[in-house]
């Protein structure tokens, strides 16, 4: 059955606003294969195949589903070609039943029993056993995944795309889902498998498209591919402004005193998952401690634990009353958009502070930090929202560094900005002085960010963190990579 | 034209019109609209303050009954308090019921407001009914439980103090407070406010909901105490309500409060002698009313539109 081709993309550009998300994306998808599409967080996947389902109009370039161009307006349209999508999300109503969910988006009378029948049918078939009757919102996380799966194929899709479908499942779970992927393929079914995993990509994967900031950047079959070739693709040489590569190794590593620690600390979320295990960790006055890790495994908790805004469920944590925190999602957990800059630097001081607040010495205050830290707006008295992304983080990183001067921690700080405001950012989280320098945590989705600034890089994996030791080869990535992966 | 100035002279067409109509049904207003803007303000969408003000009537109502032997100075102020502890625990209800179970303030505080109702219904014809047991309603309560006027003459009472006294503390509280800043923050972004600011959010919701309710009481206490000096089932023609467009009108700031509840008291006083005088049903104001909410509300929202515009073409200039 392999040789034609399922689903093409050539070419595919698309902008939300001034983001660029596609730029020049191309997707091969051979029927009868798994094929894995790789990249970081924001690389384009997600977009990419959104697009090829139907759910997004791309600016420009082709797509052809079964070999014939088409012009995918909505979702249905997608679902008319025999494309099925399995979001990271899913998309199921949770207060209705098994078979209710599968009879949505489809036209005339909801026959219940009829669908009953057709889902113990297909259930018989594809080996994805579920109750018609059960409510999703009492189904397990892998049972909710089985359901999307099998509306898929109620709607007779015959080309599969899966969002990190192993993301949300256990270890156990994921292989399960994994190797029934192969077995559809091996029947003439096709997947896409969007994923960060290199390893299940390597593993599962006939076929690979690895994309790096909206760019196809590696494809071909896996045979003709070695895994150092699929990691170089995958993080890229150093592809950072000189003005951050210039400070790589300038700073020296110091032995302070030590600042946070961490002592066989597990936290358990409200859901009962284990997102970390036996974590002990020591930074100290004056480092920089990168971070690395995939999504969920384990970074969330680890920085919200050192920055003071989780409490472990079982361990010790010692950090110093007040900690810098500068959390990835600016807007909604670091700003109140609304409020002026003034404000919002009262805003971090909010829960502990008394009687009346001082408004006079604040407004002093925000200048004296809008001064610092170059933040271009026009006055203490605007409000957050008209900053651009870098002045708004910038001051978020002078708010948190002015009022706390021990310790700093950042999750992500130059999403969303531009390079040249993410190496100032940069420079002003990393190269925090103070008497004695401040420990600093940054956490990264991109490598090379890490690598320019940090002193010492740990990486979290399934709930554990691990040292790395640094390379020989400054460039070299490959262990960095590995041990996103678990490898050693 | 003639409907319009009687419309007018109901309102301000002579001192009587002023202060013993239209300042008399603006008192209620100020107190439940700074009930609804403390609580929208943090993001509480309290719209059960008919509910809470019907609780503050029925437990000044009894106060003033049980305590009639005693003074004024001590009468009064055991109504004011009464009533606000009652709407507060009539609005902890809902507030618990959000903390416990999550349970939507829309919903619970709205299904409040027909218990509130019942209950009033019940206990003008049970506990509280004058003595002949003929009336659906309490006896009038004694002199010493009535409270004063603010003029000679005039039908305007401590109330209107109280509820402008009240609209400048929760402005201070508001803009100046620790306390009321956090109000504004769990309003405004509840998770910057959790995250940033180390805030507990829950908490604060719980706290102002209880405000808000307190506020509602009272209205209720001053009506009872300064306006009908009895209960009986219209003890409210819908102040709790109304108050959800005075707090809007006034953009949910304390000071617009009392701006917008003297405009909506004067459309009121004014409907009443429209209808009186001129024979133009006092619905028309009522429409009149809604047309200058939508109005408002439109207004705001274009405001912000155009303000979002002028900041993307700035930034795109730059």
């Amino acid at each position: 059955m392999s040789g034609d081709e399922a689903l093409v993309l050539r070419d595919v550009r698309r902008s939300f606003g001034r983001t660029v998300a596609l730029d020049g994306a191309s997707c091969t998808v051979r029927r009868g294969t798994i094929h894995a599409l790789l990249g970081e967080n924001g690389a384009g996947k997600t977009t990419l195949m959104r697009i090829a389902y139907g759910l997004l109009a791309p600016d420009a370039g082709e797509v052809r589903v079964n070999g014939a161009p088409v012009n995918l307006g909505s979702s249905r349209d997608g679902i008319a070609l025999g494309l099925g999508m399995v979001h990271q999300h899913f998309m199921l109503v949770p207060a209705m039943t098994v078979a209710e969910n599968v009879a949505l988006g489809g036209r005339g009378r909801f026959e219940r029993d009829a669908t009953a029948t057709r889902i113990e049918a297909l259930g018989r078939d594809s080996g994805l056993a579920l109750d018609p009757r059960a409510r999703v919102a009492d189904l397990p996380v892998g049972a909710q995944q089985r359901l999307e799966i099998v509306k898929a194929l109620a709607h007779e899709a015959r080309v599969l795309i899966l969002d990190e479908p192993t993301a949300v499942l256990a270890p156990a779970e994921g292989a399960e889902l994994l190797r029934w992927l192969r077995r559809f393929a091996d029947s003439g079914g096709t997947v896409v498998l969007i994923t960060h995993k290199l390893r299940d990509a390597l593993e599962f994967g006939d076929d690979l498209t690895v994309l790096r900031r909206g760019r196809t950047v590696l494809a071909g079959s896996r045979g003709e591919m070695t895994e150092a070739q699929v990691i170089t693709a995958l993080v890229g040489e150093a592809g950072l402004p000189s003005a951050l590569r210039a400070r790589t190794g300038a700073l020296t590593p110091s032995a302070g005193e030590p600042v946070l620690h961490l002592e066989g600390v597990d936290y358990i979320d409200a859901r009962g998952v284990t997102r970390l295990h036996e974590v002990t960790l020591e930074v100290r006055a004056g480092e920089v401690l990168g971070v690395i890790g995939v999504e969920g495994a384990g970074q969330y908790e680890l920085l919200r634990i050192l920055a003071g805004r989780l409490e472990p469920t079982r361990g010790r944590a010692t950090r110093p009353t007040r900690v810098g925190f500068i959390p990835e999602d600016r807007l909604h957990d670091a700003l109140i958009p609304e409020l002026t800059l003034t404000e919002n630097l009262a805003l971090a001081t909010a829960g502990s502070a008394h009687g009346t607040l001082a408004w006079e010495a604040t407004r002093r205050s925000a200048a004296e930090i809008m001064r610092r830290f170059d933040v271009r707006a026009e006055g203490t008295e605007t409000p957050a929202r008209a900053l651009s992304g870098g002045n708004q983080q910038k001051f978020v990183v002078g708010r948190e560094r002015h009022l706390a001067g021990a310790a700093l921690v950042a999750e992500n700080p130059t999403r969303g900005l531009d390079l040249r405001a993410s190496a100032k950012v940069l420079d002003e989280i990393a190269g925090a002085d103070g008497d004695p320098p401040p420990a600093v945590v940054v956490y990264s989705s991109d490598i090379d960010e890490i690598l320019a600034v940090a002193t010492r890089v740990v990486a979290c994996y399934n709930g554990s963190v691990r040292e790395i030791p640094r390379a020989a080869d400054p460039k070299d990535r490959t262990p960095y990579a590995r041990a996103l992966l678990g490898a050693h | 034209m003639d409907a319009l100035l009687a419309l007018w002279d109901g309102a301000f067409g002579s001192a009587f019109a002023f202060w013993s109509a239209t300042l008399v049904r603006t008192t209620p207003l100020v107190l439940v609209g700074l009930a609804v803007a403390l609580a929208f303000r943090a993001g509480v969408l309290n719209i059960g303050a008919e509910g809470q003000l019907i609780a503050g009537a029925i437990a000044a109502t009894a106060l003033a009954q049980w305590l009639d032997v005693m003074p004024t100075i001590i009468t009064v102020p055991a109504m004011a308090f009464g009533g606000m502890l009652a709407g507060a625990a009539w609005a902890g209800i809902a507030a618990w019921l959000r903390r416990r179970f999550g349970v939507l303030e829309v919903i619970s505080t709205l299904m409040l407001n027909f218990i509130a109702l019942a209950l009033l219904s019940w206990v003008v014809r049970g506990p509280l009914q004058e003595p002949t047991g003929i009336y659906p309603q309490s006896a009038t309560i004694v002199a010493n439980a009535q409270w004063p006027f603010l003029l000679e003459g005039q039908r305007l009472h401590l109330g209107f103090a109280f509820g402008l006294m009240l609209a400048a503390a929760s402005w201070y509280w508001l803009a100046r407070t620790a306390s009321g800043f956090r109000v504004r923050v769990v309003g405004a972004g509840p998770r910057a406010a959790a995250s940033a600011g180390g805030v507990d959010v829950a908490r604060t919701t719980f706290g102002v909901f209880l405000v808000s309710g307190a506020c509602a009481g009272l209205a209720g206490a001053s009506e009872v105490g300064g306006v009908t000096w009895a209960l009986y089932d219209g003890i409210s023609p819908g102040y709790g309500y109304t108050a959800i467009a005075v707090a809007l009108l006034a953009r949910l700031d304390p000071r617009g409060v009392v701006v917008s509840a003297f405009f909506f008291g004067a459309l009121e006083a004014g409907a009443a002698a429209m209808q009186r005088d001129a024979g133009v049903p006092a619905v028309i104001v009522q429409v009149f009313v809604a047309l200058v909410i939508l109005g408002v509300l439109a207004g705001t929202h274009l405001r912000d539109r155009a303000r979002a515009w002028r900041l993307v073409t700035r930034r795109e200039a730059a």
